[in-house]
């Protein structure tokens, strides 16, 4: 126990400072912009107030939450310092808005969206790689060249051609948005209705992306593990071929759940531009206008937000590997 | 080596993906001697339907989309070879030395290898292109490799770890070899096919974050790619105007680009791993 306790130290010890690397970049690159973009779009805000106070206001702001023209490590103090009561600074493009909570209202959606998406193509990915390996017969010639080819296709291509199939050309889903747009979002049975219809399409063509790369994955392990050694052994044995699978399928899916567990990481910003091809009102729309505005707190915002889960993500991993890992276990006792 | 290459020809799959790759090369580098059409010149209306003049139609800006497709197969493919050989080298670099010399250099490399590893190469991307005000396709094709790097250093690294100690890198060290001879002649060449399949990944990955990257409006200027043709699609919502002829080649030739690559990498792998074969 003290030699996992030293290993949770050091991969602690780790994670935090990747996230202070990581912080640090997302404060350092926007400013490194020639011509300090802050006090151009500061007047781009101001510029059609015609009220001195409040441009005065919009100004005192943003002078408080960048520190203008203090010098670069006074800037960082006050960025970090900022983070830790957890404000992220004033919205550019949706002035007066907090990006905390422009953040909140769309993290719902993606998760939403993502989540659901991620497990069922996880499964049923699963499920298809291990019968590929097993039946193998014609699989190599046929269903290989296809998987391939569909984990390929972008999944945003893949998106678009969804769109103008189902919506535009077929009529039978909606195209765009996770609502119909004369509706506020409200407990009601229609409104739920209305976004689970605008659920379909996004959430498939994430799905069918998927299945391609997780049964591909599973496929190659279920063939590494079918070769070894210790499967030849049960067949000398003579095993049931029916348990050998089983044997099988529990060493070949342990990487996979690792794959599961760090694909939930990048659930935040997995999709961003299949939200983007169905304007889902999710992150991914929200870093699309951040950018299009140089809204730079926003698009830092969604960046740490993105990077924060796949550091959480990867650290579990890594701390539950220690538990139940016997080769890392062998390691800290080294 | 003779006998490697004929292993290598003998993968059907390799042979395929050689096979398609090929073909798409030839048709970017032949089709711009045969037609002269500037492929950002507006010369048609908006959203033509394809027809006997314009076999793919043409697009938002009324511009020939089948020169277009060929311009942006090429741009694209560029970008994804720079940004492929920018980061095998650098990952080889970094791997090749702290695997090699150990000690204080490897901690610090592998350390900031761990560190790019678990932050999203794709956001530092992003961070990256935002900064950058005005972007050619070789700023794209620099900023992609600069991201992409750590993977193939942590696994270089950690053959060069295990090649380390072996006995004919032990002669050499006692015959007096520098240390870069050392690594060039005899380590070198044992991760060399790693280092090639690495490779054709990093060029097919390439591609993909172009066009990742100009789908969220961070793409190059005054170029045409598959990714921003892809971009001008969707702003302009070519989808839905039924203008399929606007999206569905880019995606398919992104598709195909990749396909190959990733067919060939297959292959490869047969070749180098008996253990996967099927």
């Amino acid at each position: 126990m003290k030699s996992y306790r030293k290993y949770m130290t050091s991969k602690i010890a780790w994670y935090v400072l990747t996230f202070v690397v990581a912080v640090f970049l997302n404060f350092l690159l926007p400013r490194l912009i020639p011509g300090n973009p802050v006090s151009t779009i500061v007047s781009k805000i101001t510029s059609g107030m015609a009220d001195t106070n409040s441009i005065k206001r919009v100004y005192e702001t943003f002078e408080k939450e960048f520190g203008l023209n203090k010098p670069i490590w006074e800037q960082f103090m006050i960025y970090v310092s900022n983070l830790i009561h957890g404000n992220m600074g004033t919205s550019f493009g949706q002035y007066p808005r907090k990006v905390t909570d422009i953040l909140a209202s769309s993290i719902v959606w993606t998760i939403g969206l993502q989540l659901p998406a991620i497990i069922v193509s996880w499964i049923l990915g699963n499920v298809l790689g291990v019968l590929a390996a097993y039946i193998k017969k014609g699989f190599d010639r046929v269903l290989f060249p296809v998987f391939l080819f569909i984990s390929c296709i972008p999944s945003f291509g893949f998106a678009i051609v969804m769109v103008w199939l189902f919506a535009v050309a077929l009529k039978i889903a909606p195209a765009s948005g996770g609502y119909a747009f004369d509706m506020i979002p409200s407990p009601t049975l229609s409104f739920f209705l209305s976004v689970l219809q605008h659920y379909q399409l996004p959430f498939w063509s994430i799905v069918l992306v998927g299945i391609g790369g997780q049964s591909l994955g599973m496929r190659e392990m279920s063939i590494y593990e079918l070769n070894a050694d210790y499967v030849k052994y049960c067949r000398l044995l003579g095993l049931k071929d029916s348990k050998i699978v089983k044997y099988v399928f529990k060493n070949a899916v342990l990487p996979q759940i690792t794959g599961l567990a760090l694909s939930l990481g990048t659930m935040v910003g997995g999709a961003l531009i299949t939200e983007i091809v169905f304007s889902y009102p999710g992150l991914g729309s929200v870093l699309f206008n951040a950018i299009a505005a140089q809204d730079f707190p926003l698009i830092s915002g969604c960046t740490l937000l993105i990077t924060t889960g796949v550091l959480v993500a990867n650290f579990l991993v890594d701390i539950v590997y220690g538990l139940i890992d016997p080769r890392i276990k062998v390691a800290q006792q080294e | 080596m003779k006998g490697n290459f004929k292993t290598i020809f003998k993968s059907g799959k390799f042979d395929v993906g050689l096979a398609i790759f090929a073909l798409l090369l030839l048709c970017i580098v032949i089709f711009p001697l045969l037609n002269r059409e500037d492929p950002l010149k507006m010369n048609y209306t908006m959203f033509q339907p394809p027809g006997p003049n314009l076999p793919l139609g043409s697009d938002n800006f009324g511009r020939n989309e089948l020169v277009e497709l060929i311009a942006g197969g090429k741009t694209s493919l560029i970008i994804g070879i720079l940004a492929g050989a920018i980061a095998t080298c650098i990952g080889l670099i970094i791997g090749l030395s702290g695997g090699y010399l150990g000690g204080l250099v490897d901690n610090v490399l592998s350390s900031v290898t761990n560190i790019f590893i678990v932050i999203p190469s794709f956001i530092i991307l992003v961070l990256i292109s935002v900064s950058i005000s005005s972007r050619s396709f070789l700023t794209t094709a620099l900023v992609i490799g600069f991201t992409s790097w750590p993977w193939t250093a942590r696994a270089v690294r950690a053959q060069t770890i295990s090649l380390r100690n072996r006995d004919h890198v032990n002669l050499a060290k006692v015959s007096g070899y520098s240390i870069p001879k050392i690594i060039v002649m005899e380590i070198l060449p044992y991760i060399a096919s790693y280092v090639g399949m690495a490779f054709i990944l990093q060029v097919a990955s390439g591609i993909l974050s172009e066009a990742t990257i100009s789908m969220l409006g961070l793409g190059p200027q005054n170029t045409v790619t598959l990714g921003l043709m892809l971009n001008w699609a969707t702003m302009y919502e070519a989808h839905m105007s039924g203008a399929w002829w606007a999206f569905v080649p880019p995606v398919l030739m992104i598709a195909l680009i990749t396909f190959s690559l990733n067919l060939m990498n297959t292959g490869l792998d047969q070749v180098f791993n008996p253990q996967i074969r099927s």
